[in-house]
């Protein structure tokens, strides 16, 4: 079925199934593979984007329940002001390790920041909670959402790669 | 594969690039491992751009652990540019042009901090001795900095990219010629510098394996059997291939190994979603027979009843055990035990091959790419040249991927599709079924203590997983492990049970269980004896020598492990602190394991059974020179946390009819950000050459917080994971 929704700020229609996943939409019918498949489930995060504004996982997300709505995915939120600020902060704490799981962490530490502006230690836990980082990055995540949080970075650093 | 028959001396080659620049390629001949004078690469190039830009090849697998950063600055160091000038790209595989390219056993560092230097240092020379012919004058007068050769006595200064052009026709220096800087000069070596992927990551670009996308490109599936190493009977294959979108669907015959081809089932489409939801409408039939009696309780019962009879095989015995525990003032016994765990890569294993013309393509993220080739030129019946593999970006190694099933089951699915590339996926489900486990273990240990509180004995019956009086993968105790290998009267032994699960390396292999068994007990050794676990830890390690270790281990100091001691009790006010308050308790613990040296403080509060306001206190000896010290902050703080999680997350694998239960991360949860403690590092600096730091932080922490734990409540973890409502 053709399904219509906002995808990176553009309109979009793709013909797939109803229920097929968000995820996979994404990664294999609008060629945006920033958005990671880890479980399937939505038990680790890695899928994380934006819909509507609010983070949600989007291997547990069928295309067909988003009709009409917003998503913003990892390779557009660096242009919303706190997806700036939050990729400055990660880029400057040089956050990842591996890097799988961090484009899940930055969406959901840019809604947090769009909805809490200032969050506390609690908060940053509990919106944060549903994304894993194997590689146990967290004291910089954290470090990362407390600076993107106090106005940030708001250029990324000058790195090579 | 080209494999250079080079000089002695002509260790380097500099060839022009079209389009103006300069490509350094260095080989260092190894006439004792290569006969006929064939040459071993040095294991670098670095490219000179017209623009004065250098682009550095990162000849390792980057899993998270800073490979293609940290021996790239080893390289640029010595070729005495600014890092800013440089850039790096990735190698493919191939072990005759980059020597060793694995990540495991957090060798890297130690194994490459010589070379790359050289290869630096020898491309510098070059293009110095370019310059000097150009200025016709004595290499001697020439400096170099940020890329720019300059001579003293007139001012005058050339590019290394204008120097390039003439650089191809110098001849080589000699290895032995070649002088290394005084690491008081070094300016990018021992800086923190950011990952060099760190952008791209944060940017959602393509890096992974999982990303790779080829024209025409086909998505694969492959169901096995639910209790590893069943066998095919038979599959209702052509319903399946009716369903829309199905391309193919495949049988795959098996090899009988885990680690190359296991019978299965693979379902192609141009969509991965399609091919796996095609999983639900595929039934096949299995043969369980050899594995339906392997459990969990299975196990447990077997692993009791070893532990009461006689081992069967001895791992070492010295002294006289015997007539210590006999003499004893006191002797301490306790049992120990622990489970399978999963590495849980966070991205899935895949794996993209191409099959044409009678040769293959594979794009893999690998630990281990050369064992990936030998494996699928097995399988497939390729000679080594005729393989081809390209390293992605790793999401998560922690030891699954220096296993390359993935890879030769990818090679396997293509090899039966010519022409058409394809990328195999797993599903969480898969990973859970297709990992090779952390073994499980069981021991019983003694130890016999004199009048005047010193361990005279120590006795340990290991039972592990094996067959034919031969430890399974992982599954071995070294005979040199600490304190064995410190004391006189030793009897370790071991009792094997056989396991169809297939067992493998999960991030510091053995220490990682054996350390909270060990320094565990110690714990318990020192409180019968009236003394803390650091002092007996001093007590035991004596004057400083060096302790060989088995085979090729290396040897432990035992000064540098009480150097890290004495640093982490200063750290942690150990000795100096006021009481504490009812309910908290801290715990310490000393591990030596990949060459590195790690004592840990753990403090914790218990409240109602749960554990919080965690605070961890690490010191580390890796030798004089951390080479980039911001990412071996970040190993250490992920060792810490990783460790934790092992503990206290709630990670068993448990297994009926030979199935493991665990599917997805509900039910092997790792930890999350709320369990993240206030973590303190700092490094010993001894005049030793650098080692990894990939693993050996993480085996003391576990011991460290169980030890906590009992300080805290006076209760005796002697099982993991950690269960305090018990």
């Amino acid at each position: 079925m053709a399904v219509d929704f906002t995808l990176n700020g553009k309109r979009t229609s793709f013909d797939v199934p109803a229920d097929k996943p968000l995820l996979w939409v994404l990664r294999e019918d609008a060629g945006l593979p920033g958005t990671k498949f880890g479980c399937g489930a939505g038990l680790c995060g890695a899928c994380t984007v934006h819909l509507d504004g609010a983070a949600v996982r989007s291997c547990i997300t069928p295309v067909g329940s988003i009709g009409g709505q917003s998503v913003v995915t990892i390779e557009a939120v660096a242009q919303t002001d706190p997806g700036r600020r939050v990729s400055g902060a990660w880029n400057k704490l040089d956050v990842p390790q591996c890097g799988y799981c961090q484009a899940g962490q930055i969406m959901s530490a840019t809604a947090l920041l769009s909805q809490t502006p200032r969050p506390d230690e609690e908060e940053i836990d509990a919106a944060m909670w549903g994304n894993l980082c194997r590689c146990s990055t967290y004291v910089r995540i954290r470090e990362a959402l407390k600076k993107a949080a106090a106005g940030g970075e708001s250029n990324a650093v000058q790195v090579r790669g | 594969m080209k494999s250079a028959v080079l000089s002695r001396r002509n260790f380097i080659t500099a060839s022009l690039l079209a389009g103006g620049g300069l490509l350094f390629d260095f080989s260092m001949p190894i006439a004792a491992a290569v006969p006929g004078g064939q040459a071993q690469h040095l294991g670098a190039f670095i490219r000179v751009l017209p623009g004065n830009r250098f682009v550095i090849g990162g000849k390792n697998a980057e899993i998270g652990q800073g490979a293609k950063t940290s021996l790239p600055m080893m390289i640029a160091e010595e070729f005495d540019v600014d890092w800013s000038q440089v850039s790096v790209e990735q190698t493919h595989a191939d072990q005759t042009l980059f020597g060793a390219q694995s990540a495991g056993g957090s060798r890297t560092t130690p194994r490459e901090w010589l070379p790359m230097r050289q290869a630096g240092a020898a491309a510098r020379a070059m293009l110095v001795a370019a310059a000097a012919q150009k200025w016709n004058v004595p290499v001697d007068g020439l400096t170099t900095a940020a890329g720019v050769i300059n001579e003293r006595k007139s001012g005058r200064a050339m590019t290394y990219a204008e120097a390039a052009p003439s650089a191809a026709q110098i001849s080589p220096p000699g290895l032995a010629t070649l002088k290394l800087k005084d690491p008081a000069q070094f300016r990018i070596i021992g800086q923190s510098i950011p990952g060099v992927d760190t952008p791209a990551i944060v940017a959602g670009k393509p890096l992974f394996g999982i990303d790779v996308s080829l024209p025409g490109m086909l998505h694969a599936v492959l169901e096995t059997c639910s209790a590893v190493g069943g066998r095919f009977i038979a599959a209702n294959l052509d319903e399946v291939r009716a369903l829309p979108g199905i391309m193919h669907v495949l049988k795959i015959e098996g090899d009988g190994e885990a680690e190359s081809l296991l019978d299965g089932v693979a379902i192609l489409s141009k969509s991965w979603w399609s091919a796996n939801q095609a999983r639900e409408a595929l039934k096949v039939q299995w043969d369980t027979s050899a594995q339906e009696s392997f459990s969990t309780s299975r196990y447990a019962d077997q692993a009791a009843a070893a532990l009461t009879g006689e081992a069967h095989a001895e791992i070492v015995s010295k002294g006289d055990a015997e007539s210590a525990f006999a003499a004893a003032a006191r002797v301490v016994e306790a049992r120990y035990e622990y489970p399978f765990l999963a590495h849980g890569t966070l991205e899935p294993q895949n794996a993209t091959a191409l099959f044409r013309d009678g040769a293959i393509e594979i794009w893999a993220p690998t630990q281990n790419p050369e064992a990936g080739r030998a494996l699928v030129g097995r399988a497939l019946g390729l000679a080594p040249e005729k393989i081809r593999i390209n390293l992605t970006r790793v999401g998560g190694g922690f030891g699954r991927r220096l296993m390359n099933d993935y890879m030769v089951q990818a090679a396997a699915i293509a090899a039966q599709v010519p022409g058409v590339p394809v990328k195999l996926l797993y599903n969480r489900q898969d990973e859970f079924r297709r990992d090779f486990f952390r073994p499980a273990g069981w021991h019983r240990l003694a130890a016999a203590l004199d009048t005047s509180g010193r361990v005279t004995a120590w006795r340990d019956h290991f039972v592990t997983f094996g067959r034919g009086g031969k430890p399974a993968r992982a599954a071995d105790m070294p005979a040199s492990i600490v304190p064995a290998s410190l004391l006189e009267n030793v009897v370790l032994e071991q009792s094997l049970i056989e396991t169809n699960l297939p067992t493998g390396w999960l991030r510091a292999p053995g220490s990682n269980a054996l350390a909270f068994v060990t320094q565990g007990f110690l714990d318990e050794v020192a409180q019968a004896a009236g003394k803390d676990l650091p002092t007996l830890m001093i007590e035991m390690l004596g004057t400083p020598r060096l302790i060989e270790g088995e085979g090729r281990g290396p040897a432990l100091a035992t000064g540098r492990a009480r150097g890290v001691i004495e640093k982490v009790l200063a750290m942690a006010h150990w000795g100096g602190r006021e009481p504490l308050p009812p309910g908290r308790g801290r715990g310490f613990a000393f591990y030596f394991s990949h060459a590195g040296y790690f004592a840990e403080v753990v403090e914790l509060t218990v409240t109602d059974a749960q554990i919080g306001d965690m605070e961890v206190w690490v010191a580390g000896d890796v030798g004089n020179q951390i080479v980039n010290p911001l990412n071996a902050l970040h190993q250490v703080q992920g060792s810490v946390i990783d460790g934790l999680g092992q503990a206290l997350a709630g990670q068993k694998i448990t297994q009926v009819d030979g199935a493991v239960e665990q599917t997805n991360f509900d039910g092997h949860p790792f930890q999350r950000i709320d369990a993240t403690p206030r973590i303190h590092v700092e490094f010993v600096r001894t005049d030793n050459d650098p080692t990894g730091l990939g693993e050996p932080a993480l085996p003391p922490v576990i011991p460290a917080l169980v030890n906590a734990i009992h300080s805290a409540t006076g209760k005796r973890v002697r099982s993991l994971p950690v269960d305090l409502s018990a």
